[in-house]
């Protein structure tokens, strides 16, 4: 299960991160505990891209709110750039925060509507840094059009916006502290197939102008083939399943992998016609 | 004679700024026994058009056709009375949401007792015991104690097929499905797929897959619509448009998936559709 | 769900403006009673800020001579008191005119106050939860036991009657439906992906609740505030016509009624009057408040 072979410092360690959650159990029930992640680990190196791939329920969602420190863990290391990161509420360091960003699923509900989106791309640096509004509003700018829109953007509102048009702008406000490591939570799930290929796209080149390094967790296997460089298969809170694209693409060792490689639809001609065969005969 | 048939179907809504044509102008048919893949991205139409064949859209839709026919029968101006006859019965419709077509008052038993006893008129043992069949069928395991479960206490996928049993209760001569498993996981997306496939073949129904999924295309339709913009840009059957696509739009779509892609690249739509009315990114 | 966007983008932000607001119009207009409750609402703020230019008389002035006049059209009735004079001879309309300033005041400074209250503690319940929230929103479902009026009663008997401590009572006993609505609001805001995102960009607790939540929760605290509106006159004049608000001889609706009770049987117009002006601005601002539901609660809109 070891995929990381090089022997530089990984861009990010994780050793053994467990998420319980307590389930109240209000008036005469025992309070449940649930294993939402059950201890996993892995390493990345700076400028790659791991695919967490998984069913609903399986703790994909929960290990991305632990990366980026929205939920803290229940146990386990998380390491960054060699350093341990301490993530208990009210330890994180600010410049700690400002590493990792990430990139939710719905684009609907990523962005504030009464906020235009000048001020979704300034606000991380109004907080962070003391640029005067103008500096901001170029940076802002800069990264408009770097993720493929226009300046004239800079006064809309959110919903005068497509949902690929606003994952562009979720990205951006991503990007706009310069960060490391970008969690990308199901980041084209919820687009349309022809926009999904235009933000994929967008991931990959921004990902080699800015060296950055991902973690894209998806459901979705064809897309996790076409982006990832490492691949962990989740289910039920383990990883099991963890290897490079190849290994695990090709030869998947765990009876899950091999049912989920088996489930995921195929749109090639071959397959067309062995089923209208089946049909027919 | 095809099972439904439409001729220049247009659907518009009115909205704060004037009238919006979801639906322009489209028009197909249904055989008997036959699975019709309508796929589309979003905004597309491909569900408001099936809605309007259902009755289904608000009052406030305009709803025209040139010609609407099920299993021969003029349904554009049905009566109420009528259409609710038809509806749940010869016809049927399963949604994208399964936990929310079911009403959550209620257990799934009492719910697929409903139709039973609104459209067949069956006595309550008979009910029970088709009920208990159709449970069977759509492969709920404990069917008769499942009966007495309320949709809360099941997961997404065993809802679904509670939809499907209830769909298939009256033995309609159409299923519609509009997007069935998108709202499920990969592993249950093909099981509910293999088992809507396998009762379509059973029931010899004609079967209406609405998706946005080209993989869900390929691995259940004959024939295939690709709609864009509430129009219809291409029909053909399945394999000849897998292998080759006559309309730009549907070699964009088919080149924009991720399996296809050459190199490090993917194709987009805008890269086909550089020219006049197809540039821009659609929702 | 493409039906707004497909259209032409304004690229100005004033244009912007007028565009949202004529969707506004498109939603508000559907609604025929909430543009007529709109019109006779502007109706009665022109009445309010010209009372001095057209009032026919001092709404004070006593006509000796001219006690009890009948509305012009009844028998007996003069050009001089279009609608008749009450006991002491003032003119009615005049007195209503005049009224129309104090209800306004009233329904404007009891929604403020309950308003701002209601809306930093359901902000502090709804944001922070855990103890604070279960104290917060006991003590409201204390204030929500009691009859409302009863309450405001209490509340006035131990401040002394008056018009500012009826109207302070009012906006107390109003105010836990904002912290609820709020609270709600915020709770269902605060598990939204941008809040999360803001907080990853290093927002802090006040930046989070007011900037990035409560603009967010603006649109029902809206309808809410018109029905407070209405909700307040309505209570202002109860209390007026129990003798603990406004006090004689203060042109207030409520306190007219009361002054007239004892004439209800021989001079019908004295107390028909002051009641129809509290009927017709209270229906006018809940059909508003309807049609404001309909334009603003993004649930009921259809695109």
């Amino acid at each position: 299960m070891t995929a990381n072979l090089s022997n530089a410092t990984p861009m990010l360690e994780i050793r053994n991160i467990k998420r319980d959650y307590h389930v109240p159990g209000g008036f005469m029930k025992k309070e449940k505990i649930v294993h939402a992640v059950k201890g996993v680990s892995f390493k990345l190196d700076a400028g790659k891209t791991l695919a967490i791939v998984g069913e609903s329920g399986c703790g994909k969602s929960t290990l991305a709110r632990i990366l980026t420190f929205i939920d803290p863990p229940t146990s386990g290391e998380l390491l960054i750039d060699g350093k341990t990161v301490d993530t208990r509420p009210g330890h994180l360091t600010a410049e700690m925060r400002r590493k990792v960003q990430i990139v939710f699923q719905n684009p609907y509900g990523s962005l504030n509507p009464r906020q235009k989106i000048g001020d979704v791309l300034g606000e991380p640096l109004a907080i962070n840094t003391d640029m005067s509004a103008a500096e901001r509003r170029e940076r802002a700018t800069d990264m408009l059009v770097k993720v493929g829109l226009t300046a004239d953007h800079y006064n809309r509102y959110p919903h005068m916006f497509s949902g690929g048009q606003r994952q562009r702008i979720a990205i951006a406000r991503a990007l706009m502290l310069n960060p490391k490591l970008l969690v990308l939570d199901e980041p084209v799930s919820a687009l349309d197939l022809s926009v999904q290929a235009q933000v994929l796209n967008l991931l990959a080149d921004l990902q080699e102008e800015f060296g950055l390094t991902y973690v894209f967790i998806s459901h979705d296997l064809s897309v996790v083939k076409y982006i990832a460089d490492e691949v962990m298969v989740m289910y039920y809170g383990e990883a099991v399943e963890y290897g490079t694209r190849e290994q695990v693409f090709s030869a998947p060792s765990h009876d899950y992998t091999k049912t989920l490689f088996a489930a995921t639809p195929r749109a090639d001609v071959e397959s067309i016609r062995a089923r209208l065969a089946k049909r027919a005969g | 004679m095809a099972l439904l048939e439409i001729e220049n179907l247009t659907v518009q809504f009115e909205t704060a700024s004037g009238w919006f044509k979801a639906v322009d102008g489209v028009s197909l048919s249904v055989n008997e026994r036959e699975v019709l893949a309508i796929v589309g991205e979003s905004g597309s139409g491909k569900s408001v058009s099936m809605l309007a064949v259902m009755g289904l859209l608000p009052w406030t839709a305009k709803i025209t056709a040139d010609k609407m026919l099920f299993q021969g029968r003029d349904i554009r101006n049905l009566p109420d009375g009528e259409r609710r006859k038809l509806i749940g019965k010869d016809m049927a419709m399963i949604f994208q949401e399964p936990i929310a077509s079911l009403n959550p008052c209620f257990t799934v038993g009492f719910q697929i007792e409903e139709v039973l006893r609104i459209h067949m008129g069956m006595g309550k043992k008979e009910r029970r015991a088709r009920a208990i069949e159709l449970f069977t069928l759509v492969g709920l395991p404990d069917p008769a104690e499942r009966l007495n479960h309320f949709p809360h206490q099941m997961s997404g996928g065993q809802c679904q097929r509670v939809m499907i049993a209830m769909a298939i209760a009256c033995n309609p001569k159409l299923l519609i499905a509009d997007e069935p498993t998108t709202a499920l996981d990969v592993t249950i997306q093909k099981q509910i797929l293999d088992l809507l496939m396998k009762l379509q073949a059973e029931h010899g129904m004609g079967l209406i897959m609405i998706t946005h999924d080209m993989g869900v295309v390929a691995e259940t339709a004959d024939r295939v619509i690709v709609q864009y913009k509430g129009r219809k840009m291409e029909e053909a059957d399945v394999l000849s448009l897998f292998e080759a696509p006559k309309n730009p739009y549907t070699r964009a779509l088919l080149s924009a998936l991720p399996e296809n892609a050459t190199g490090k690249r993917l194709s987009t739509v805008s890269d086909f559709m550089a020219s006049g009315e197809f540039a821009g990114e659609s929702r | 769900m493409a039906g707004t966007s497909t259209t032409a983008q304004p690229t100005s932000s004033a244009a912007m403006r007028r565009q949202m607001l004529k969707e506004f119009w498109f939603y508000f207009s559907e609604n025929r009673g909430a543009v007529i409750g709109l019109f006779v609402f502007l109706i009665l703020v022109v009445i309010a800020v010209l009372a001095p230019i057209i009032a026919p008389h001092s709404p004070f002035e006593q006509y000796r001579e001219a006690v009890l006049k009948p509305p012009i059209w009844a028998q007996g009735g003069t050009a001089t008191f279009l609608l008749g004079t009450d006991p002491v001879g003032r003119d009615i309309l005049s007195r209503l005119i005049y009224g129309a300033q104090y209800s306004l005041f009233i329904g404007v400074f009891v929604t403020t106050l309950s308003l701002v209250g209601g809306i930093l503690v359901g902000l502090i319940a709804g944001y922070y939860r855990g103890w604070v929230d279960t104290v917060i929103m006991r003590l409201m479902d204390i204030i929500l036991a009691f009859p409302s009026l009863l309450l405001a009663l209490v509340l006035v008997a131990i401040l002394g009657p008056s018009l500012t401590n009826g109207m302070i009572a009012i906006a107390l006993v109003l105010q836990p439906h904002f912290v609820r609505l709020t609270r709600a609001a915020v709770m269902a805001e605060k598990s939204k992906d941008y809040v999360t995102a803001s907080r990853l960009a290093g927002a802090g607790p006040l930046r989070l609740m007011f900037r990035t939540i409560l603009p967010n929760c603006t649109a029902p605290l809206i309808v809410q505030a018109t029905l407070s509106f209405s909700n307040a006159i309505l209570d202002a004049a109860a209390l007026g016509f129990l003798g603990m608000g406004a006090q004689p001889p203060a042109p207030e609706w409520g306190t007219m009624l009361s002054e007239s009770r004892e004439f209800i049987l021989q001079a019908w117009w004295v107390v028909t009057f002051p009641g129809l002006a509290i009927l017709i601005t209270v229906l006018a601002i809940n059909l508003m408040g309807d049609g404001l539901r309909d334009a603003l609660d993004p649930k009921m809109k259809r695109s």
